[in-house]
């Protein structure tokens, strides 16, 4: 279906560079369920987004990765019409894509070295070496979660295992939240104590055994165990008594009901995570917090995305593509309503600051430069190479002051909400005046490239490289008005202009 | 959690959202200053849970309970980072045998009949009228990172959440939800953060303390993002102005609460780098004599700074003094180390005194353990202390702390505690009374659990309560 463009013409006539005149196209039952709500509603969806824009938004949210001025270029240049759809299985496909979305991951799934999460550091890049070859395989979703589930092994063999020792107690009651906030969504006040009781009888047969290795610590099904007062009988979470026999890891029985074709919750809870990570909030909100009384905002939706991901065989990729090819997603960040639900019924796209580690590596390949990465964990010592980059970081205990300054996840809890995107005036005045980040705009190999040429390619190659689109008219003009080669000759005021770009809302934030 | 929420569902605190659509002519700087827009969100621990913030709007009782008269205004933690050992420092025993006391084998008399300290601490002796020594802190952990997590945040580590330690406490209660008003953020670390946990638990980053970077016993003390060399103010004006004429994407959505609150942001942060805020960080402004004083080296100046940052009001600074884990060379170091830290502190105690802030400063001094007071002298470790959780030291003054008194005390050889036991706790609930927290105040979890401000007594461990015998 094509919405009438006749609407856009009142609307405005100067289109921001984050908007298209291109009009809404509705590209499957995901568009029809998004659009149809926001019409009876009256209110007005966001105009599609630019091409610049979506190169750059689609980069962001796959690959955690600015496009360079010579993708952008190209991209921009190809007249094929399906160009979106290919950029996006191009991005799906590049090896990036996991090293982003292991982070993603590692966040949810504490991989941290130490304090209050001790999986120590060979274990924790274990764990993550796991993660990220699960996701560069695209591993289905519920291989992945079975194997951290039912897992047995040495924590610095076999990642996976580390699931059970990433967690600052490990009774089986701590356990059971931890599964049940990772694989379904729930907090604990989502659930009665009985429910939890018969819950954390399924974990209460985990053993942990040390080996003569230094911190090596072996995870296992030890059937000798019995739970402890409190604990159990084994009952799932929709109050039907399990049997466990002698002869079967608890763990596996657990697995099994929670994977089980008829049974939606999990399948649920990972397509509302999956969904929230591209479109900026869940259609239950906050992603990880089901329960009776936080209802989804479009039931169907949800229901839809799960089967769609269960018939898909648990592809993560294959939810992406459906997702970012859909119009909800590719709508700009501009709303045409001042309606209060319009944000959480995704009639914009909504802006959000670059992740820690996404803003430093982003200046970092803006800039030719890298970072130092350290830990405070003795023994085995980690050394991280220059060329690493935020991203790929194995272990929530490496660190830098711009990574903690910037709100990058403690690890600590596994909620999606720990990772803090909010700007503050520390981080702005880091971003306007520290040496850390001057030093990269002054001395970067890179910008030293960018300033090379005739006056009117360096400005637009600098909003290539820093906005990933070329200047409006206006800001060309406003550049060759303000931008004069003064008595710090043109060099600095062209590092003025790279600046002013880097520390503006636009280059800080998804947009 | 079902109301219609604005992009990231943080600025759900706002009312109304952004109903305000700008006249043409106003830009987002105006509405900010007319005070159109929401600016509350920005005070809001963005990754609380919308029951979490009802829960800690504001940091309100519980239930009426006692709320102490605050006696204190700051605090200045001298964080030991690594551990220092009691017996070398505020624990002496004299007279032990030197397989205990190394070559360290005396102590010295203070100016308070019958309180001995340390022998390297000649200044600090002649300032124990203003402090008071805690000997029987005890938590049994011996591992640096729990360790510093317990003395830190006062709860047990086993606890499924992770706790904020003191300053991100404080910086909920006295920072700016509180009214603080100050630019300098509410808590502040010189130089660098003490890493190994994260200190704002589950408070979140807004909560965790600014890192100044930098050395203070360089002129200019390079604080990061505040002094930035060779960039004139007239410059940095241009910068500004160019930045804004720039800035598309916010011309665009001038009422986008995301922006609004990066705007924000950037205001605050000009008024340090332009205002006359950020010259709390110029010690030259100080007399020459009185920096000597206090030792022209990082430690030494960055006690100089703690004093002037409590001066212009900010609630709790950090000191995070490195270079306590002393496993070899334990007695070299030692002789550099203790003359640093009696010069630092002592001129510190002094300064605060003489210029009236003693009295609503409360100076902490201490780290997560002790060390073992039998010295190693078998390799590797030739002469050698290693970690020491059972029993262990720290100092207190000022802020409502009565001085020249000793609390607890440790057995014949500092091995365990004899009297008294004090547990981290203790220390921190006595803290958090004398700056006037309610003691039935909750910390806004994001679960939405039920947790106090005052960290509970371990389970296990007797507890004797707050240190009542030296708060005034």
């Amino acid at each position: 279906m094509v919405i009438s463009a006749t609407a856009w013409a009142s609307t405005s006539t100067a289109p921001s560079p984050y908007e298209s005149l291109a009009p809404r196209v509705e590209r499957g039952v995901i568009d029809q369920r998004i659009f149809a709500r926001l019409a009876a509603l009256h209110i007005e969806p966001a105009w599609p987004v630019s091409e610049a824009a979506f190169l750059r938004r689609v980069h962001l949210d796959l690959i955690g990765r600015l496009p360079t001025a010579e993708e952008t270029r190209r991209y921009l240049d190809d007249p094929e019409a399906s160009k979106r759809a290919r950029q996006i299985d191009h991005l799906l496909s590049r090896p990036e894509f996991a090293e982003y979305w292991s982070l993603k991951w590692s966040d949810l799934l504490r991989v941290k070295a130490e304090y209050p999460i001790n999986l120590w550091p060979n274990a924790a890049q274990a764990y993550h070496r796991w993660i990220f070859g699960a996701l560069q395989q695209d591993l289905p979703l519920d291989e992945f979660a079975r194997t951290l589930l039912v897992s047995a092994g040495s924590n610095v063999h076999h990642g996976p295992v580390n699931f059970y020792r990433a967690l600052p107690s490990r009774d089986p009651l701590s356990l059971a939240k931890a599964v049940a906030l990772t694989f379904l969504g729930t907090r604990p006040e989502a659930w009665s104590q009985e429910q939890w009781s018969g819950m954390a009888g399924f974990f209460a047969q985990i053993g942990y055994k040390s080996t003569g290795e230094w911190k090596e610590e072996i995870v296992l099904w030890d059937p000798t165990l019995s739970p402890t007062a409190g604990i159990g009988p084994a009952r799932f979470p929709d109050g039907t008594l399990a049997h466990l026999s002698g002869d079967k890891d608890p763990r596996q029985v657990f697995a099994d009901w929670m994977l089980a074709p008829d049974n939606p919750r999990f399948a649920r809870a990972l397509a509302n995570r999956i969904w929230a990570w591209v479109m900026g909030r869940g259609i239950v909100q906050e992603p990880d917090d089901f329960r009776a009384d936080n209802p989804p905002s479009h039931p169907e939706l949800l229901d839809e995305l799960a089967r769609e991901l269960v018939a898909s065989h648990y592809s993560l990729k294959h939810l992406f593509r459906l997702i970012l090819n859909t119009q909800a997603y590719q709508l700009s960040c501009v709303p045409q309503s001042t309606d209060p639900r319009a944000a959480a019924l995704f009639a914009y796209y909504p802006l959000r600051r670059l992740e820690a580690e996404v803003l430093v590596d982003a200046l970092n390949d803006l800039t030719g430069t890298s970072e130092t990465y350290t830990s405070a964990i003795p023994e085995p010592y980690t050394f991280v190479p220059a060329d690493v980059r935020a991203v790929s970081l194995p272990d929530g205990s490496i660190t830098s002051t711009f990574l903690e300054l910037f709100g990058r996840p403690p690890r600590d809890s596994g909620l999606e909400s720990e990772r803090n995107n909010r700007i503050s005036a520390g981080q702005r005045l880091h971003l306007l005046n520290s040496t850390h980040v001057r030093r990269k705009i002054e001395q970067g190999p890179r910008i030293a490239e960018l300033l090379r040429g005739p006056p009117r390619g360096v400005i637009d190659g600098i909003y290539l490289a820093v906005l990933s689109r070329p200047p409006t008219d206006d800001e060309r003009q406003t550049v060759r008005a303000t931008v004069k080669p003064g008595p710090n000759g043109a060099r600095a005021a062209a590092l003025d202009l790279i600046w002013a770009l880097i520390n503006s809302d636009e280059f800080l934030h998804r947009h | 959690m079902s109301s219609p929420l604005s992009p990231d569902g943080r600025w759900q605190a706002c009312s109304p959202p952004t109903p305000v659509s700008p006249s043409p002519g106003l830009t987002r700087r105006d509405l900010l200053r007319r005070g159109l827009l929401c600016t509350t969100g920005a005070l809001l621990a963005n990754n609380l849970s919308l029951r979490a913030l009802a829960a800690a709007s504001p940091p309100a009782p519980a239930a009426a309970g006692p709320r102490p008269a605050p006696r204190a205004r700051s605090v200045i933690q001298i964080w030991l980072w690594g551990g220092a050992c009691h017996l070398d420092t505020f624990d002496p025993k004299p007279g032990i045998g030197s397989e205990f006391t190394g070559p360290l084998s005396g102590a010295i008399e203070t100016n308070v009949s019958g309180m001995r300290i340390g022998e390297l601490f000649p200044l600090l002796a002649k300032q124990a009228h203003h402090y008071s020594l805690i000997r029987s802190l005890t938590h049994g952990n011996n591992g640096h990172e729990t360790a510093a997590y317990m003395v830190q945040t006062g709860r047990s580590s086993a606890d499924r959440s992770v706790f904020p330690s003191m300053g991100a406490v404080v910086s909920l209660f006295k920072g700016y939800d509180a009214g603080y008003q100050g630019l300098v953020p509410p808590y502040l670390v010189l130089t660098e953060l003490q890493g190994r946990f994260s200190e704002a638990g589950f408070l979140g980053a807004r909560y965790k303390p600014f890192a100044t970077g930098g050395d203070p016993a360089r002129d200019p003390f390079g604080v990061e993002g505040v002094v930035a060399a060779g960039l004139t103010e007239t410059r940095q004006r241009d910068r500004r102005e160019l930045l804004h004429r720039l800035n598309t994407l916010a011309h665009t959505l001038p009422t986008d609460p995301v922006l609004t609150a990066s705007a924000r942001a950037e205001s605050q942060a000009y008024d340090l780098i332009l205002g006359d805020a950020g010259k709390v960080f110029d010690a030259t402004q100080e007399p020459a004599a009185l920096r000597d004083r206090y030792g022209r080296t990082t430690f030494g100046q960055s006690c100089l700074m703690a004093r002037r940052l409590v001066e212009r009001g900010v609630p709790f600074v950090t000191i995070n003094y490195k270079g306590w884990d002393t496993h070899k060379r334990h007695f070299e170091t030692m002789r550099t180390k203790l003359p640093e830290m009696d010069r630092g502190l002592s001129t510190l105690l002094q300064d605060l005194s003489e210029r009236g802030l003693l009295d609503s400063t409360i100076v902490w001094c201490g780290g997560e353990f002790g060390r073992t007071p039998k010295v190693l002298w078998e390799a590797p470790w030739n002469g050698g202390r290693g970690h020491h959780g059972r029993v262990f030291s720290a100092l207190l003054a000022g802020g409502g702390f009565k001085g020249g008194q000793v609390v607890g005390a440790s057995d014949a050889h500092g091995e365990d505690v004899a009297e008294r036991p004090v547990q981290p706790a203790d220390l921190i609930g006595s803290v958090y009374s004398l700056l006037g927290i309610d003691e039935n105040a909750r910390l806004p979890h994001p679960e939405g659990l039920d947790v106090r401000a005052y960290p509970p007594p371990l389970s296990g461990k007797t507890s004797q309560g707050l240190l009542r015998e030296i708060m005034g």
